[in-house]
């Protein structure tokens, strides 16, 4: 099963994992990812592309459903204003064994991060508002994926 | 058939809106990148936005195209920076 959102609400760690132990797997994986507070910054905001954002997590989900053995997927992520230590995106597998589990995780937010429409703006306590620029260590992990 | 164009993330704080309609592209604008060049003429925001193709992505009805692909006959074509999320 595939469950996929994008919203702005927050989410509860323990019932999504919980929801990932379905009957049958036998490992579940999962990756969280918190806006880090360093530089003094003190919100940050994400954008996205409405309309293509689900489609496009929906095709990761269906190329890692392709290429390991999983019972379930899901990928939550959040949009608009948040504080450092807040949680910005979920990402979770279950398969019968632990390597295709930790693999889709990692395959997933790797590809999340180069291929779904979301832009983060950083927010700074002296007023400054800056547009996060890309990492080049974010393509080399995305594109690992497909040697 | 009229295109909606989008502009995301800072490529929209420099042209300024998020959205416009054009009746049809304009002859000789085959591509994302024709296009963006003929949006950077448009004025100071525009050229802002639009100086640099190659740090600008774009999606065509919704699909992640490259910047020198055909474009046919879109309906909605969207110009962004490189995403950034997760």
């Amino acid at each position: 099963m595939i469950r996929i959102s994008v919203q702005r609400e927050g989410f509860d760690i323990g019932a999504e994992l919980a929801r990932l132990e379905v009957d049958g797997a036998g490992a579940v994986a999962s990756f969280i990812g918190l806006v880090r507070g360093n530089g003094g910054l003190t919100e940050l905001t994400l954008e996205h592309y409405p309309g293509m954002t689900e489609a496009a997590l929906q095709r990761l989900a269906n190329d890692a459903n392709a290429r390991w053995s999983l019972d379930c997927i899901t990928i939550i992520h959040r949009i608009g204003a948040m504080t450092p230590g807040e949680r910005i995106v979920f990402v979770g597998t279950a398969s019968p064994h632990r390597a295709a589990a930790l693999e889709a995780c990692s395959f997933l937010i790797d590809r999340l991060k180069t291929e779904a429409p979301f832009w983060k703006q950083e927010s700074f306590a002296d007023g400054r508002a800056i547009w996060v620029e890309p990492r080049e260590s974010d393509n080399d992990a995305a594109a690992r994926w497909c040697e | 058939m009229a295109i909606t164009i989008l502009y995301l993330a800072w490529v929209r704080d420099r042209v300024g809106i998020t959205e416009e309609v054009i009746e049809m592209l304009p002859s000789g604008v085959d591509t994302p990148t024709a296009l963006a060049r003929w949006l950077s003429q448009r004025g100071d925001g525009y050229a802002s936005a639009f100086k640099d193709t190659e740090r600008l992505r774009c999606a065509v009805d919704l699909q992640m195209t490259a910047m020198d692909a055909p474009l046919g006959r879109p309906r909605e074509i969207a110009f962004f920076p490189p995403v950034t999320g997760g």
